[in-house]
């Protein structure tokens, strides 16, 4: 296994990020490609090639589109996952700074695919440098003419918004973003009806990460078979990954689906110790934790979920042995209470009531009986809440009690920052001393 | 009320409710099988599965559901196992399927597991200050809790707080630590009444339910939210802190405020009210009822009148002076014995059905007059004809449920949400689920016809005739009513009788549109007065006094000689005044001639429960009772009537007694003694003893006789007097500084029930004068500064606000604090009044 670019093969150059740049290396010759297509043929592409959406559940990509119902007389609109929260994830922001043109040409396609004259990136509001360079990419499309009205002569409209959020975590929900997208509240809404169906503005809604839209113009320039070059069966493809925590170099690595953390780790230049990790997470916090005996696995959807845990968002955050996990784990459950949307009762009260028993382990006043509560208050949140976010919420805890179970022992008598110095965990800055 | 294309006699045979090419009952609905627990029920397709277990009498927790809102799944109290999914599923939100195989709590461990999980959830941070909580003992968290609930916390850490209580409004508080966050109330305002000034705000654990900046839920129907609120979050300020729930005896009653016919629960304690509850009735009110029907009631044991009163003469003039009922009711009879036919009785709108008849047999058969009159407002001939001719008698003709699935409502001089809320409510239900549009005949729209979507037809006062003639000969289109649409209804409100023509025009649209008609009055006893026979010329369920076999039958009914029955019409709230005017004129040319003054056309008058405020010229109908020879007023309290009045009656209030309101629909709306140990005299009984008196024994006077002998008389079957058609008056017109006077009431105003009762009266909507904004530049006005109505009797001055209205027209609300139309300026809608920049001069 090697490095695979190609969303990231020019992100060395010095103007990467401008259209000049990316059509340099082909990039928008696929919107003509494409527009000249039956739509249903680029869906087909898309299905063929067996892409699996980038955010983290893996839905086929191409059947997504399928859902949309056609000819039904509404606006269809395409929506742009870009609201990357996810503690430990860090690709879709990068990629939107380096190659922010391959996902606008993906929406173009895209839309054409599901015939929406309407597309938005909804991206996070906490970086507006993201903002600003979306929207001068997207101000150069339509200035070449790739948007708006009549593209390339095809008879195709596309108008593509991109609009900022305003803080939520929740948002990063499909019906939650529709929601605040709409200028309501993020909240996530109740399903049935699905966006495919009715979705922004009740009309007929794709809902794409940043990556699977991006995938889609090389997807249609090398044709549905270059895809599954990479990869498993069930996962083919490149993906991603980005690489956080006590490794040597941090960072985001292009590699064929199906490579093994033990290579990533090598790409990132291994442990800054030397030595394994003690624990990890494949795609941010909000799936099950594992440990080095896992280290061999290949990083696909099946082979995560046959460990127990998911390949999410596909962006290790790797932990050696001078950390807490009962500090860890207290850490990610203060983060799903605060953002916790507090429409659903499991989700607005089971993550305060973990977060608030976990301080009490982390400050060395825990005790078993509680240990026990804790699984229980995750099995009432898990599979209970409205959305996955309190289902993700859920499942730090059970998992690092599997592996750990003796550091929450610890808990009940030797505060967190006593068993494990947290100096000694702290990742400075290359030179920087504390 | 009736269609006017049924035959006029209003038959048994024929019931009104049957409209050619509407089908009687609702087409077939596709049932499904689904397995609860083991048991299958049969249920209509789309039916919710919480619901289904209802059918079943199986108990599902909830907190967020709410049969007439639609379903978030946000308090997950309900999660369900459904065979073949994997996680449980809210039985809130999930349709039934054919073949489903449901498991609740009582078979599933999933579903009991997750149940309890949510509840546990749901008390952590609840406050434990059930001991002081409103709901403390009707609380479903409470009850909840204790049967699918933990009985042990676990939980260590410390509990939510939030400084309390937050108003919402000077009526709706919030105590945000005990909220649930199941967005009932902010579902209630938003779907339901319209007004979503109420909204969730913040997240997770620390999401409250609040309002904008300066944005007070001033909504007429807030004190919904707290009767639904499934915790003690949402309180009044009427009745926060006042009582436990299980101190309270309760009573099922009918809403006296309107003629919407609510039906209510009233609570008292220790023989006071302290709390009034929207009561469950699909057919009329759902559960939802308006906050004057809840929080108004103060007034009831306010300034009461406890003793009989007798005017004697004293060194300074006549005073009142305490006298026993014997002899009050003595003098009383001496007076009307004298009096005889003589006599003219005005009963107000707000009587019972019972009160109403006991008048109205009093007046014909105690006194022999048929001068009797219930309408206190602004009223005419042609609304009489409209009244004898179609409405009386004519049963349960239009409803709320032929309203909701009418294609087309046009409304004519009616605003609902000020007039009769619950036709609000059900219209707004109706409109949003888009299959019915409303029309209105107004000068704007007004906040409750927006909410409604109503198309307005912009009409100045006086000039609804003229719309209506013209709908009659266009064609339907979309800006147009379709009113041959089968099911369309005309709803005519009592305004429309202030303008001449209206009710002639609104009655032939009609008959040529093939329209159903609907008469609504804005006061509780109107259409029960109506029937009972108070009103001249008409005998009850719609008898006409003129024909002899009508008058037969009830002297039959009465015990007594046909004869004895007045055979012609009398004297009506006008004709009384009128006749006063003219004694008084004939007796001072007599004086001036040095003859003897001939004989007073009227010779007493009864008052009873008549608000001169709300006459047409209250200070004309003042002056005639001072002019009167001889004032006896039943009243429950001091009115400018009983300080003139020569004897007075004290009787009770609606409270206490028992009583029957018939709605607008003509929809019986019986209701019990609230205050059981009331020994309080009613009107009728107060009758009774002066018939006594008189020598005319009326025969037993209790309730349930008097509902019997109405019953026992059954509607008109015979022939009906057709009315006389009236045309529209001369249009009038508004020289520079003038304007057209529009005015109608707020539901929440000045109204005398409403006294008492100040949060209440907070959430009042502000008076304003509107008009367009070319009348306000003509004028030289700002939107925001004052403008001033004048008639030549007094002023009135309102900050402006510009309004997209019809030109040449002011609206100033009726009877709110600063703006006292019939009082003030003594003149009503349609009349040309000056206008003017700026305070009165």
């Amino acid at each position: 296994m090697t490095l695979t670019p190609v969303l990231t093969a020019h992100w060395d150059e010095s103007d990467s990020y401008t259209i000049g740049a990316y059509r340099r290396h082909g990039g928008y010759d696929q919107v003509a490609q494409g527009l000249a297509m039956d739509p249903d043929a680029l869906i087909q592409l898309v299905k063929d090639s067996g892409l699996r959406g980038r955010g983290g559940a893996g839905f086929p990509t191409g059947m997504k589109w399928g859902f949309v119902p056609q000819g039904d007389g509404k606006p269809h609109y395409l929506v742009v996952n870009a609201d990357e929260s996810e503690p430990g994830a860090c690709k879709d922001i990068p990629l939107m700074l380096a190659n922010p043109h391959s996902l606008v040409e993906g929406c173009i396609l895209t839309s054409y695919a599901i015939r929406a004259n309407h597309a938005f990136i909804y991206v996070r509001g906490e970086v507006p440098h993201v903002h600003r360079r979306l929207r001068a990419a997207v101000a150069e499309a339509y200035a070449a003419g790739f948007l708006g009205r009549n593209i390339l002569g095809s008879g195709f409209d596309l108008d593509l918004v991109v609009h900022a959020g305003a803080g939520a975590y929740i948002c990063g929900e499909e019906t939650a973003l529709l929601d605040s997208l709409e200028g309501r509240r993020g909240q996530p809404r109740l399903k049935p009806p699905f966006p495919a169906v009715a979705g922004l503005y009740a009309s007929p809604t794709v809902v794409n990460n940043v990556e699977t839209i991006a995938n889609v113009p090389y997807i249609v320039r090398n044709g549905a078979e270059w895809l599954t070059q990479w990869g498993t069966e069930k996962s083919p493809g490149f993906k991603l990954m980005s690489v956080s925590g006590h490794v040597r170099r941090p960072g985001v690595y292009e590699v064929a689906l199906g490579t093994t953390m033990r290579q990533l780790l090598d790409y990132a230049g291994g442990m800054r110790n030397g030595g394994e990790p003690k624990f990890w997470l494949p795609g941010g916090s909000s799936v099950p934790m594992l440990t080095a005996e896992h280290l061999d696995l290949p990083l696909t959807y099946e082979d995560m979920a046959a460990a127990g845990t998911m390949l999410g968002t596909a962006t290790p955050m790797v932990f050696d042995d001078t950390v807490s996990v009962v500090k860890a784990v207290t850490r990610w459950l203060e983060f799903y209470k605060h953002e916790s949307c507090g429409k659903c009762t499991p989700c607005r009260e089971g993550t305060g009531w973990i977060a608030g028993t976990l301080e009490k382990f982390e400050a060395g006043h825990g005790s078993e009986p509680e240990i026990g509560m804790l699984e229980e208050l995750c099995g009432q949140i898990l599979g209970r809440s409205f959305c996955a976010l309190g289902d993700a919420a859920a499942t730090p805890f059970p998992a690092a009690l599997k592996h750990f179970r003796d550091e929450f022992v610890a808990g009940t008598h030797t505060p967190a920052d006593v068993a494990f110095d947290p100096v000694a965990a702290t990742v400075l800055p290359a030179g920087a001393t504390r | 009320m009736t269609s006017p294309t049924a035959p006029a006699t209003g038959g048994a045979a024929t019931s009104p409710a049957v409209v050619p090419g509407v089908p009687a009952t609702p087409p077939p609905t596709e049932q499904v099988t689904v397995a609860i627990d083991g048991v299958d029920v049969v249920v209509p397709k789309g039916t919710l599965i919480i619901r289904a277990a209802e059918q079943l009498g199986i108990d599902i927790p909830r907190f967020c559901d709410h049969p007439l809102l639609e379903p978030v799944a946000a308090c997950r109290a309900c999660l369900i196992e459904i065979e073949g999914q994997p996680k449980p599923q809210p039985a809130c939100a999930i349709p039934v399927a054919e073949g489903m195989r449901v498991r609740t709590a009582a078979t599933s461990p999933m579903a009991d597991t997750a149940q309890r999980g949510v509840l546990e959830f749901l008390l952590i941070n609840h406050p434990l200050d059930c001991p002081v909580c409103d709901k403390g003992g009707e609380c479903p968290l409470q009850n909840q809790a204790m049967s699918h609930g933990p009985s042990q916390s676990r939980f260590s850490i410390a509990k939510r707080t939030f400084p309390k209580p937050v108003p919402l409004s000077a009526q709706i508080l919030i105590d945000r630590e005990r909220c649930v966050s199941c967005a009932r109330c902010t579902r209630f305002a938003d779907q339901v009444a319209g007004d979503p000034f109420i909204t969730l705000q913040q997240r997770g654990g620390r999401q409250i339910v609040g309002i904008a900046e300066d944005t007070p839920f001033n909504s007429y129907f807030s004190g919904n939210t707290v009767q639904i609120c499934p915790v003690g979050a949402l309180t009044s300020a009427a009745y926060r802190f006042r009582s436990r729930p299980f101190d309270l005896v309760s009573t099922p009653t009918a809403c006296e405020h309107c003629a919407s016919g609510c039906a209510l629960r009233t609570d008292v304690r220790r023989s006071t009210v302290l709390r009034r509850l929207a009561w469950d009735d699909p057919a009329v009110n759902s559960e939802w009822n308006c906050d004057k029907g809840r929080f108004a009631f103060p007034y009831l044991g306010a300034d009461r009148l406890h003793e009989p009163l007798v005017r004697v003469p004293g060194a300074a003039g006549d005073a009142h002076e305490e006298a026993s009922w014997p002899e009050a009711t003595r003098r009383a009879a001496t007076a009307l014995a004298a009096a005889g036919p003589r006599t003219v009785v005005l009963t107000g709108g707000r009587l019972t059905l019972e009160d109403s008849y006991a008048y109205a047999k009093f007046a014909r058969a105690a006194l022999g007059t048929d001068s009797i009159d219930f309408r206190a407002r602004a009223s005419s001939d042609e609304e009489a004809d409209l009244l004898r001719s179609v409405v009386a008698g004519s049963g349960l003709g239009v409803t709320y449920a032929d309203l909701e699935a009418a294609p087309t409502v046009l409304l004519v001089g009616l605003e609902p949400e000020e007039e009769s809320p619950i036709i609000f409510l059900r219209l707004r239900a109706a409109t949003r689920q888009g299959a019915t549009r409303v029309f209105t005949i107004a000068p704007y729209a007004s906040p409750g016809a927006a909410k409604l979507g109503a198309r307005v037809l912009a009409a100045a006062p006086g000039q609804e005739p003229g719309v209506l003639a013209a709908l009659g000969r266009a064609a339907a289109g979309d800006d147009l009513p379709d009113l041959a649409a089968a099911g369309a209804v005309i709803v005519v409100g009592e305004r429309a009788a202030s303008v001449p023509g209206t009710i002639t025009a609104a009655l032939a649209l009609a008959r040529s549109s093939g329209a159903r008609l609907a008469w609504v009055p804005r006061r509780a006893g109107e259409r029960g007065a109506l029937e009972a026979g108070a009103l001249p010329g008409l005998l009850p369920w719609g008898r006409p006094l003129a024909d002899p076999a009508a008058r037969a039958q009830v002297a039959d009914a009465w015990g007594i000689p046909a004869d004895d029955l007045p055979a012609e019409a009398g004297l009506d709230l006008a004709g009384f005044v009128a006749a006063v005017q003219a004694d008084v004129a004939d007796a001072a040319a007599a004086q001036e001639a040095g003859e003897p003054a001939p004989q007073p056309r009227v010779g007493a008058v009864v008052v009873a429960g008549v608000e001169p405020a709300d006459a047409p010229d209250p200070g004309a109908l003042l002056q005639a009772l001072r002019d009167a020879p001889f004032v006896l007023a039943l009243e429950t309290r001091a009115t400018p009537v009983t300080e003139l009045a020569d004897v007075v009656l004290p009787v009770g209030v609606v409270t206490e007694k028992s009583g029957t309101f018939l709605d607008w629909e003509g929809r019986a709306r019986p209701f019990g003694q609230v205050q059981r140990a009331s020994t309080a005299i009613t009107d009728a009984r107060a009758l009774g003893l002066l018939a006594r008196a008189l020598g005319r024994p009326m025969g037993s006077i209790e309730v349930a006789s008097l509902r019997a002998e109405l019953a026992g008389l059954g509607r008109w079957q015979g022939p009906r007097p057709e009315g006389t058609a009236v045309g529209a008056a001369a249009p009038v017109a508004a020289r520079a500084g003038q304007a057209i006077l529009a005015t109608w009431r707020h539901l929440l105003d000045e109204g005398l029930l409403q006294r008492g009762e100040p949060a209440l009266s907070a959430t009042a909507r502000p008076a304003v004068a509107r008009l367009s904004a070319r009348t306000a530049e003509a004028l030289g006005a700002a939107d925001g500064e004052p403008v001033t109505v004048a008639s030549e009797h007094g002023s009135i001055t309102l900050p402006l606000a510009v309004t997209e209205m019809v030109d040449g027209v002011v609206w100033v609300p009726a009877n709110s604090a600063g703006s006292t139309v019939n009082a003030t300026l003594r003149v009503g809608p349609g009349a040309v009044v000056g206008i003017s920049a700026g305070g009165a001069r």
